[in-house]
């Protein structure tokens, strides 16, 4: 008889809340019945108010059950080897209305397959896309990746197929593919849960990057925050080493590519991409003026893509079903799939993958179910600390880049973090400020001393001193740094300063929207 | 991981040079020597400096840039407490007052009886399971004063 296959995440937010101590308990379990399982260690599904969520295989399909705590184990044991009846189980989870409703496309595999096998990668689809590119060849790649209007993930939305024809347009000896696995903004995680759950799916979109531009090097930079995604890609570009995916003669093909991991120290401007670059060079993460760009001059001075972990995991999906399938998805000028991450106090936190043009409403209240703690919701950050915040009056907004441009905000990276009636808008706003001054690289005044300042000038507006006059002060400050930084990071603080101060003045010692003034 | 061996030239010297032929060394290295000594030892400084051709003043500006590197020995155990904002949606900054007023420190130092450092960082990827902390190498989500209490009371005994 085959051993029950038992599926366990292995996933940091799955560990975070109790993941391991499941595997334990189960092992105890099975030694003590003398019934013997196999466990499988998958990524996590992204339906964290269920994690840790583990499944059985049966005949009906997958069957989960969550969160299941330890100490469950011993009364779940038994009817989980048959899929059976239990307060947790929660029936097949693609029947699950929170994933029911997505379009996992990216995310397909993620919290599915064996993390770890390049065997089960491949019987789910893996590795199709790169056959695909092998048979176009470069430039067909990059028109597929074009037509795709796959635009750039990691928070500036730049068309993807553009940044790879200037890399590939670009003459000389060495080039480069960069991975930017910085995730740095709060209320984002899709890329940590890709590469723990999916970390083939990344380095195949990076090896065909490679092959379009011509990089025979690759490097992923990984947070340092990330021990679990970087244990995981390690040991995935090692098995991709052994098994011919990565070196000499990539999947059997004249291409050479190898890749390298190079992980962060604790400095947000790091996922700036030039600030990345001199990082990965070995010096202070410090902003580089534009021009260059990188995919002209980049690492180590050579034409360089950079882009981020879901742009490229992204790639092999979309080749191997074809430009039109991703183009077909999707809201205005934003094609294809984005990775909600739904964060904080949210009631079904996770990660939604979706067409864009969802509304934001739509987001939090239906697909979220609103905050985690029952009160009314007050703010959503979107977009991670240089996004704006978003009073309910603004919940028609369609998740798409433009629509959120036009109202001051941004999609960034996707996250969307969820705040009850507790919160002080004041104090977050100051800590926006706060955050801009810890992070600032230090090359521009505006950012590095106005910062500071702005953290000064909203404790006084807090502390009621000349209140009107402050307020002024801060507005005058948001527009320097608006104007006067050389990246985002200063650039795009005043977004969640303002919006705060604009939709929730009543925080600031101000009369309230709709009041008359003072 | 946080307590680190005692430093030594030697070793130090060891380190330095199992990772030096990287291209761009000096992350590695110095993730490396934190990983064995805990902190980066003053004189580790000039031995980086040496082997990538750098001058001292170039190898302290890596150092005092990243906010992962220390400059000073830490606890026994390193509590990290996630200060952003999916984590203050769910009250991160009362329970991280608690943690202060337990140990009786601000953020960066560590308890007088030497035992827990505490550092704070701004997002672990953890924000569906907010509040999040990280002690040494392990991942701890959805936080409440009472099991934080009782982790601080388990990395103090
Ligand atoms: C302050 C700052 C932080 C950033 N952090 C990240 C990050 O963590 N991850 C990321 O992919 N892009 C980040 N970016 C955007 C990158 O500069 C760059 O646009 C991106 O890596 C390009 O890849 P893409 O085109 O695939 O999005 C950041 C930008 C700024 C200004
Ligand atoms: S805006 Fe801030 S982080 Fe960006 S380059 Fe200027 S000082 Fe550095
Ligand atoms: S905001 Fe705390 S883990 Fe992301």
């Amino acid at each position: 008889m085959t051993r029950p296959r038992i599926f366990v995440p292995w996933d940091a937010g799955a560990l975070a809340l109790g993941a391991s101590a499941v595997e334990r308990a189960l092992i105890a379990e099975e030694r003590k019945r003398g019934v013997a399982i196999e466990i499988i260690r998958t990524g996590s599904r992204g339906l964290l108010w269920l994690e840790p969520m583990i499944e059985v295989e049966t005949a009906a399909g997958r069957i989960a059950y969550g969160p299941v705590h330890g100490e469950d184990i011993a009364g779940l044991f038994e009817p989980l080897l048959e899929g059976g009846r239990h307060p947790l189980r929660l029936g097949r989870p693609e029947d699950l209305a929170f994933l029911r409703r997505q379009t996992r496309f990216t995310f397909a595999r993620c919290g599915v397959i064996d993390r770890q096998s390049l065997a089960d990668y491949r019987r789910h689809g893996g590795l199709k896309g790169l056959e695909r590119a092998l048979s176009l060849g470069p430039p067909a790649i990059i028109e597929e990746v074009t037509r795709s209007g796959l635009r750039g993930r990691g928070g500036a939305g730049f068309p993807t197929g553009i940044k790879w024809k200037s890399t590939a347009d670009a003459r000389a000896a060495q080039k480069y593919v960069v991975c930017n696995a910085d995730e740095g903004d709060s209320g984002t995680y899709a890329d940590r849960m890709l590469m723990e759950g999916d970390p083939f799916c990344l380095i195949e979109g990076i090896v065909i990057a490679g092959i379009a531009v011509g990089a025979t090097k690759g490097f992923i930079y990984i947070r340092s925050e990330y021990p679990h995604a970087i244990w995981t890609m390690t040991r995935a570009i090692e098995t991709a080493r052994t098994e011919g995916l990565l070196g000499e003669r990539v999947a059997g093909s004249a291409h050479v590519f190898d890749l390298e991991i190079r992980v962060g120290a604790g400095a947000y401007v790091c996922g700036e991409e030039t600030s990345l670059l001199d990082s990965l060079e070995g010096k202070r993460g410090q902003v580089r003026a534009k021009p260059p760009l990188p995919v002209h001059k980049g690492a180590f001075g050579q034409p360089t893509v950079v882009n981020n972990v879901i742009s490229l995991a992204s790639v092999p999906a979309i080749l191997a079903e074809g430009a039109e399938v991703y183009r077909d998805l999707g809201h205005g000028r934003s094609r294809g799939t984005i990775p909600i991450q739904l964060a904080g106090n949210v009631k079904y936190r996770g990660l939604f993958e979706a067409a864009f043009g969802l509304s934001l409403g739509e987001i939090v209240d239906d697909i979220g179910g609103g905050t985690a703690s029952g009160r009314p919701v007050r703010a959503v950050q979107v977009g991670g600390p240089l996004g704006a915040y978003f009073p309910r009056a603004l919940f028609d907004t369609a998740f798409d880049y433009e629509a959120f441009a036009a109202r001051n905000g941004l999609i960034g990276h996707g996250g969307v973090v969820v705040f009850d009636d507790t919160v002080d808008m004041a104090k977050q706003a100051r800590f926006a400020m706060e955050f801009c001054a810890i992070e600032s690289c230090g090359k521009c005044t505006p950012c590095r001393i106005g910062s500071t300042r702005g953290v000064e000038v909203v404790d006084r507006i807090i502390r009621g001193e000349r209140r009107a006059e402050n307020l002024t002060l801060l507005q005058d400050l948001c527009e320097t740094m608006r104007f006067g930084s050389l990246c985002a990071l200063g650039g795009f603080v005043p977004f969640p300063v303002i919006s705060a101060l604009t939709y929730f003045p009543e925080d600031f010692g101000c009369a309230p929207l709709g009041a008359a003034a003072e | 991981m946080p307590t680190g061996s005692p430093w030594s030239v030697e070793r130090g010297e060891e380190i330095i040079c199992t990772h030096k032929h990287l291209a761009g060394a000096a992350l590695p290295i110095l993730h490396a020597l934190q990983r064995e000594f805990g902190f980066i030892h003053r004189e580790a400084i000039p031995l980086v400096a040496r082997a990538l051709n750098l001058s001292r003043a170039e190898v302290y500006g890596i150092v005092s840039f990243y906010h992962d590197f220390r400059e000073i020995p830490p606890g026994r155990h390193v509590l990290r407490l996630c200060r952003a904002e999916a984590c203050q949606s769910m009250g991160a900054d009362a329970l991280a007052e608690r943690v202060r007023e337990r140990l009786q420190v601000n953020w960066h130092e560590t308890s007088a009886d030497g035992r827990v450092t505490l550092e704070p960082v701004f997002c672990l990827g953890l924000c569906a399971c907010a509040p999040a902390a990280m002690l040494d190498g392990r991942v701890i989500g959805g936080l409440d004063q009472t099991r934080l209490l009782a982790l601080l009371d388990e990395a103090r005994r």
